[in-house]
């Protein structure tokens, strides 16, 4: 009897949590327990917003790491534009989710994003170039970068001083890059060194970077190297010596000498801003907010029909097991929304799908256990006996058509989630948790309700009870 | 009793009839691949206007920015202009460019429901990748079935069952997807994938409790033929196949498809159609095919007819 003392308990711990998490109220409680707002978090789909998918351009290696930090660099440049609640993902090999809820400042931060703030050394051999002038190099020419630099500079850390009335042209050569921002360890700035000069940044290389660097600076002793910021050359200065220690200095002449002001922003584009790879959108979407109320309102009353059907016709076909059913049903729905809440899960339509065929095989562990216990009822089994039964034939094939679900979800979640597959990933995992709760709910709610109503069924009363 | 695998043959080309029109629209066709597999752009607009826009009018505004694909659909929805516009990739501000045109020209209050730009690289991978996944969860479940049905003779031969009747399933909605692109101008975007992974899911779940009940009469009927069997297991499971059926399928997705939202409707149909499949599979194609599979009736498929019968 200790078993089902036990058991009982942490039903009713389990209800009762399920039942205070899902539920409004009690907002001060849960805030301080869980460290944060318990509310539902709904996906671009549902509230309207846009999605952008971000690739590095095609033939490039790139690790986590760099991602990692390109999208925490994207983050605070839209968080300084004052966009709230927007995320940028690492999805994958290459790609970059960025969400944006609301749609107030689509074209704001489609620039913050195509700013890459990308600097190059590049080897010029003998050409020289204007300030101002793009660049062709081995990251390609950003066409984007060429035409917002033209009408405004959104980004904070733009420095605009840089422009100057050249005609820009694109060069038709491609030129090699030696470094690049990714590999620069830490920048600083240095006072002019007499009044006629600006500012100076200063930068250190990474050790790696240092050979290289030194290796270039040997062989190419004469020749030009260009810094170029964005595609765009800020300076080019001449290789006078070997730079061997991996130090040094930016900085701009004549009319484009740098203020205080503008080596600062130099310097924190560089160190802070430096996107480590250049990003292109690959793709991008924008549902518009009365699209997704629409869906979501009419999709919630229709799943509300249709359950309301559901529970009818379980009521009637199986009688008292169909009322339990019922009352699980119910329960695996609230535990799956707790889980939502609590982990946060997005929701998307996809996941929505997948939460709907969770409810199915859900019903369906119901329907296998009634089957089987009618079945054995038929037989002149008594009702302890059936429902005893009945459990125990019908648990191998909700166990093994349940596990292979879940297999086949978290394959599908792997997929998701290697790749920008937004989708597919949102449909797994509440597949994948459904799947797992609908699994618990026919193993401990039906089964457990069941088994406790077994002294009030009455074995001559199984006509009624049972429906047979 | 029902003899349901007797005429298995029946069903096989039951199925085949329902399956062939929609791949002989397919490679007539081409697959009808919305921007989410393709790229390109698609810009979904609601106009509340007097007078109606004209088809080429939007096309030549296109045009004048440099795009010449624009394909225009027009449908109305509670007196309200829907516009569909498809066409090669939009940068943001060729569409803001757009969209305050037909504001100057049509409706200052339209509102902008969807823009979706999908580069060329990324929808290629999509496709790739979602059938590298759906081969490999395929794999995966005949490994999994074959090792939970490892008591019973042949285990291997459940799973691949599985697989083929799941590929039966994705073959019936690919093909009511191209005969709804025909008649409803329907498009296979990722609402379109996200429907398929659910019955592909589906399916599986029914395949293993159909087959479950053929694994545990195994031990038990050991008199009677696999043909009958299987015929008796599938009969004994029938009442089960059908309420589940209902339940899920009949009642949720049909009270979504007439109640639901406009942008899920297309979605309810393919599930509902696609779910049905996956029941009906179970039952006339994946436990008919084991029973194929045990008599090897390849070996009298191309003999006289009346003696396949044996």
């Amino acid at each position: 009897m200790h078993n089902k003392w036990f058991y009982k308990l942490f039903l009713l711990i389990l209800i009762c949590g399920v039942i205070l998490i899902v539920f409004p109220g009690f907002d001060e409680l849960k805030t301080k327990f869980f460290k944060r707002k318990i509310e539902p978090v709904l996906g671009l789909d549902l509230r309207g917003g846009m999605q952008v998918v971000l690739q590095a351009p095609e033939g490039y290696d790139i690790d986590q790491e760099t991602l990692k930090v390109a999208s925490t660099i994207l983050e605070n440049r839209s968080n300084a534009l004052g966009v709230s609640e927007v995320s940028f993902q690492v999805a994958g090999d290459n790609y970059i989710i960025g969400e944006f809820p609301g749609l107030e400042n689509v074209n704001e931060v489609v620039d913050v994003i195509k700013q890459t703030g990308m600097l190059e050394f590049v080897d010029l051999g003998d050409d020289y170039f204007l300030p101002g002038t793009i660049l062709r190099t081995d990251y390609g020419v950003s066409t984007d970068s060429y035409e917002s630099e033209i009408e405004f500079t959104p980004s904070p850390l733009a420095i605009g001083q840089l422009d100057i009335d050249v005609d820009k042209s694109i060069t038709g050569k491609t030129y090699h890059t030696v470094i690049t921002g990714a590999d620069l360890d830490s920048v600083s700035i240095a006072p002019p060194q007499s009044p006629s000069e600006g500012y100076i940044v200063l930068f250190r290389l990474k050790p790696e970077a240092t050979e290289l660097f030194a290796d270039h600076t040997k062989n190419n002793t004469g020749k030009l190297l260009a810094i170029v910021l964005d595609k765009e050359v800020i300076s080019t200065p001449v290789i006078s010596q070997p730079i061997e220690n991996g130090e040094g200095a930016i900085s701009g002449s004549g009319e484009n000498a740098f203020t205080l002001e503008d080596a600062n922003n130099l310097r924190v584009t560089l160190f802070y801003g430096t996107l480590p790879v250049s990003l292109e959108i690959a793709e991008s979407r924008v549902v518009g907010p009365s699209l997704g109320q629409e869906s979501l309102e009419k999709s919630l009353l229709a799943g509300l029909i249709g359950f309301s059907i559901v529970c009818f016709f379980m009521a009637i076909y199986y009688r008292a097991p169909g009322m339990v059913a019922i009352i699980s049903i119910i329960f695996f729905a609230m535990i799956n929304y707790a889980i939502y809440l609590l982990i946060p899960i997005t929701l998307t339509l996809p996941g929505v799908a997948g939460f709907l065929l969770g409810i199915g095989s859900a019903l369906d562990a119901n329907i296998l256990q009634f089957e089987r216990i009618k079945e054995e009822l038929r037989r002149g089994l008594s009702v302890g006996q059936a429902i005893d039964l009945g459990w125990r034939r019908a648990w191998p094939s909700i166990r093994d058509s349940n596990l292979a679900t879940i297999i086949t979800s978290v394959i599908l979640f792997w997929f998701g989630s290697t790749f920008g597959a937004t989708i597919v990933k949102g449909f797994a995992l509440t597949l994948a948790l459904g799947v797992s709760v609908s699994l618990f709910s026919a193993l401990i709610i039906t089964r457990g309700i069941l088994n406790s109503l077994i002294p009030l069924l009455k074995d001559r009363d199984k006509t009624k009870w049972f429906g047979i | 009793m029902m003899n349901i695998l007797g005429k298995r043959y029946t069903f096989f080309a039951i199925s085949l009839l329902l399956i062939i029109p929609g791949l002989v629209l397919i490679v007539l066709n081409g697959l009808p691949l919305s921007i989410d597999f393709l790229g390109g752009s698609l810009v979904e607009l609601e106009l509340n206007s007097q007078k109606t826009t004209s088809i080429s009018e939007i096309q030549s505004l296109y045009k004048s920015i440099g795009i010449n694909d624009a394909q225009v659909q027009t449908s109305s929805e509670q007196g309200k202009e829907i516009l569909f516009i498809k066409s090669s990739s939009l940068e943001q501000d060729q569409y803001i460019s757009i969209v305050s045109h037909l504001k100057e020209n049509y409706d200052e209050h339209l509102v902008e429901r969807r823009f979706n730009t999908v580069g060329p690289s990324i929808s290629e991978s999509v496709t790739q990748r979602a059938l590298l996944a759906i081969l490999i969860s395929s794999i995966a479940v005949v490994l999994y079935i074959t090792f939970s049905f490892r008591r019973v003779d042949h285990a291997f031969r459940y799973g691949v069952c599985a697989v083929i009747a799941m590929i039966h399933d994705i073959l019936i909605v690919i093909s009511l997807g191209a005969i709804g692109s025909q008649v409803f101008g329907w498009q296979m975007d990722s609402l379109f994938l996200t429907a398929l992974l659910t019955v592909i899911g589906f399916s599986t779940q029914d395949k293993i409790v159909v087959f479950d009940r053929i694994r545990e009469n195994t031990p038990i009927l050991r008199k009677i033929s696999f043909e009958q069997l299987v015929n008796h297991s599938i009969i004994q499971s029938l009442q089960r196949s059908i309420n589940t059926q209902l339940m899920t399928v009949e009642f949720l997705l049909l009270s979504l498809a007439l109640f639901g939202g406009e942008t899920l409707r297309e979605m309810c149909i393919i599930l509902l159609v696609g779910l049905l499949s996956g029941t009906y599979s179970s039952i006339f194609i994946a436990a008919p095919i084991l029973v194929v599979w045990e008599n090897q009736e390849w070996e009298n498929w191309f003999r006289k007819p009346h003696t396949s019968k044996v």
